[in-house]
């Protein structure tokens, strides 16, 4: 039921002992800037992809964190790679090269 | 028949040489594709080839393009290139006037003073025993600069010199000694039986005055053949493969082969014809802000030809291809770079679904912001202001759900990815039927001009600002601002745009001539072509690069690239930094 433009989350758990963390491990390794992260959101609110849609730079480090990959591989292939992202970071996260070593690493 | 068992290292070292030379080349020439061996067949026998043999002149021997980085550091070159390639002519034509067979053996010229007996005179034999003696001359003094050069090698304009294996610098002592060897074998054999002229004939009678040099100019001939022998022996296996692979490098070019995306017959032979001269260490940003002195692209090439690990340099450049317009061999060193990277992607026609199919308005001129473009919006204002102003009318592509061009993609090595973008972006660009394509981005100019294939015009706005001036659609009034502009790394030596800017600039603004015009360009540092700094060292190369323009004092540094003038206003704020088409608007 969506009637009033709100529904009731499927319940769901996130088993962190049995989740992949490799993904987050490389993440963490590849591009240490990462865990400077402050989740502003001012990358997804800059993003080409994210202009046209459903496409999250912060949920996808979220993602990767709690080793929810299989949705991290269909969001990841959406990004255009245009790099405004890491113009627009306060912090200093290379996003850009966060995002590429991921898809490397899923692809390879 | 002239013959001495001295002659045996030189021949047997020449022959090895020639034969090793004709397989390495036809086995690579082997594997060119079908459609580059049409190219090959087409021009070869056309003035194509003499362009190129003329090419071979200015840059094998004479080294032209290294005297505009140093004329020291050319003449030095030119002493070893164009000095021995005399001296093996001059010789030639020597040996032929005195012994008229032409079928006399390569070592008869090379040894002439040893076969020659000096009594015996041939015309103009002392003609050229001058000439010999200044060749000789002109390669020692290359030889003594090149000694200055391993000693304080800023006297020769390098802040930095490459750093060769101990293979590269055992041959590089053989290719010194062997200039000295013959200075003292001639001189030796002068002092004996005479002849030669104003060096060797003296250095032959100083050198009788205190060394029993009868004794020591047989030995001195042994030495100059076995440095020579042995210097051909070790050449395939050694960075001075660059001298006979250049020669082949340019013909192919000439003739049209192109480097494409991957490593081919073509990449192999740049590889080789890498002389590792180092003139690209001092232009790499990445090693005067940052200290990295092991990706320039002698280091990178050096990596692939004895298969070292090159996974980090393939990714740590910007690609903004300062070396590449300093080397003096013309090597194509963005590309080469980009073909060590490989598409990893795996696209699906879903992945690229989200992209809405575009439907912009028809207009004789369609303009396309990029998404830096975006990222900069007083760029789109200025460029609005500018079209009104001028009474265009314009149909503006990507103004809500603009897409990348697909260069970021293709600069990471995702040609396929890529590819879906280029297609979509192409559709948007035909269904607006413009005669014209603005853009502000060079990173899209570049791509829209190489990557698009299309039949409209394509101008970056800084073109398309200097045809308004020059139709007299747009009149700018001269403001006194001081201004240095920065040339982007795409839209200057990416497309060759440097007139445009300068233009549009002088008529807006008073623009100050820096060191870092047109071709010497800095890289902001905001280049999306490194996948490997990171943002802080992204931000020290851009702080370095503001500070040399800002060196001249400007009230405005101007660019012409969002990206640019993004990266350099996250940086520091101490000059204002504007687009040109900003300066255009404020001033007209």
């Amino acid at each position: 039921m969506n009637f009033w433009g709100f529904s009731i989350s499927e319940a769901r758990v996130i088993d962190y002992d049995k989740n992949d963390k490799t993904l987050a491990q490389i993440m963490a390794t590849e591009v240490p800037s990462s865990k400077l992260c402050i989740g502003c959101g001012g990358c997804t609110a800059t993003c080409s992809a994210g202009n046209l849609t459903e496409f999250n730079i912060r949920k996808l480090q979220m993602l990767a964190k709690r080793g929810e990959n299989k949705e991290l591989q269909t969001q990841l292939h959406k990004c255009m790679l245009c790099g405004k992202c890491l113009l627009v970071c306060p912090r200093g996260v290379d996003t850009r090269r966060m995002i590429w070593s991921m898809l490397r690493f899923i692809n390879s | 028949m002239y013959y001495d068992p001295f002659v045996l290292p030189f021949s047997i070292g020449l022959n090895v040489l020639l034969i090793y030379l004709v397989i390495k080349y036809i086995r690579w020439i082997r594997t060119f594709s079908p459609k580059d061996r049409r190219t090959i067949r087409r021009n070869i026998f056309s003035l194509k080839t003499l362009k190129a043999g003329k090419e071979v002149f200015l840059e094998s021997l004479v080294h032209h393009k290294i005297f505009r980085t140093n004329p020291f550091l050319g003449y030095m070159h030119m002493c070893f290139g164009l000095g021995w390639f005399l001296l093996i002519v001059v010789g030639k034509i020597e040996s032929l006037v005195y012994h008229t067979s032409i079928f006399n053996p390569p070592y008869f010229a090379i040894f002439f003073r040893y076969f020659h007996p000096a009594q015996e005179t041939f015309p103009y034999c002392n003609t050229f025993a001058f000439l010999m003696d200044l060749i000789l001359l002109m390669i020692l003094s290359g030889l003594t600069l090149a000694l200055l050069k391993r000693l304080y090698s800023r006297a020769l304009g390098l802040k930095k010199t490459t750093k060769h294996r101990p293979f590269d610098l055992l041959i590089l002592t053989v290719l010194w000694l062997i200039f000295p060897f013959r200075f003292l074998a001639e001189s030796f054999t002068s002092g004996v039986r005479g002849g030669g002229s104003f060096l060797t004939h003296s250095a032959g009678n100083f050198f009788d005055s205190f060394l029993p040099i009868e004794s020591l100019a047989y030995p001195a001939w042994w030495a100059y053949s076995i440095a020579l022998g042995l210097f051909f022996l070790l050449l395939p296996f050694s960075r001075y493969m660059h001298i006979p692979t250049e020669m082949v490098y340019i013909f192919l070019k000439n003739w049209g082969i192109k480097q494409g995306k991957r490593f081919t017959a073509i990449s192999q032979f740049q590889l080789y014809a890498c002389s590792r001269c180092g003139i690209c260490i001092d232009r790499c940003q990445l090693g005067s802000s940052l200290g990295q002195l092991d990706t320039q692209p002698v280091y990178f090439l050096k990596k692939i030809r004895h298969g070292k690990d090159h996974s980090v340099q393939d990714l740590n450049c910007l690609m903004c291809g300062r070396c590449e317009a300093a080397c003096p061999v013309d090597l194509k060193l963005n590309a080469l770079r980009l073909t060590q990277r490989p598409d990893y992607t795996r696209i699906t026609r879903s992945t690229f679904e989200y992209i809405p199919t575009p439907s912009p308005a028809r207009n004789k001129v369609a303009y396309f912001a990029g998404c830096m473009g975006h990222l900069t919006p007083s760029v789109i204002q200025a460029m609005e202001r500018i079209f009104q102003k001028a009474g265009v009318d314009y149909t503006f592509i990507d103004r809500e759900k603009g897409i990348c061009c697909g260069r970021p993609m293709m600069l990471a090595g995702n040609h396929r990815a890529a590819s879906v973008l280029v297609e979509k972006n192409k559709a948007s660009i035909q269904q607006s039927g413009a005669d014209i394509l603005v853009t502000s981005c060079p990173i899209c100019y570049k791509t829209f001009r190489e990557e698009y294939h299309l039949d409209i015009q394509v101008m970056h706005h800084t073109e398309y600002l200097d045809l308004l001036i020059r139709n007299k659609q747009l009149i700018p009034h001269p403001s006194d601002q001081k201004t240095v502009f920065h040339n982007p790394c795409e839209l200057g030596r990416g497309c060759d745009v440097y007139a445009a800017p300068a233009h549009v600039l002088q008529a807006v603004s008073q623009r100050i001539a820096t060191a870092y015009d047109d071709k010497n360009s800095l890289c902001c540092g905001g280049s999306l072509a490194n996948l490997y700094i990171r943002p802080e060292q992204r931000t020290q190369i851009s702080s370095d690069a503001l500070h040399a323009y800002l060196a001249y004092h400007p009230d405005v540094l101007v660019t012409a690239c969002p990206l640019c003038k993004k990266t350099f206003t996250k940086t520091e704020n101490a000059v204002p930094v504007k687009d040109i088409a900003e300066m255009v608007a404020e001033n007209c």
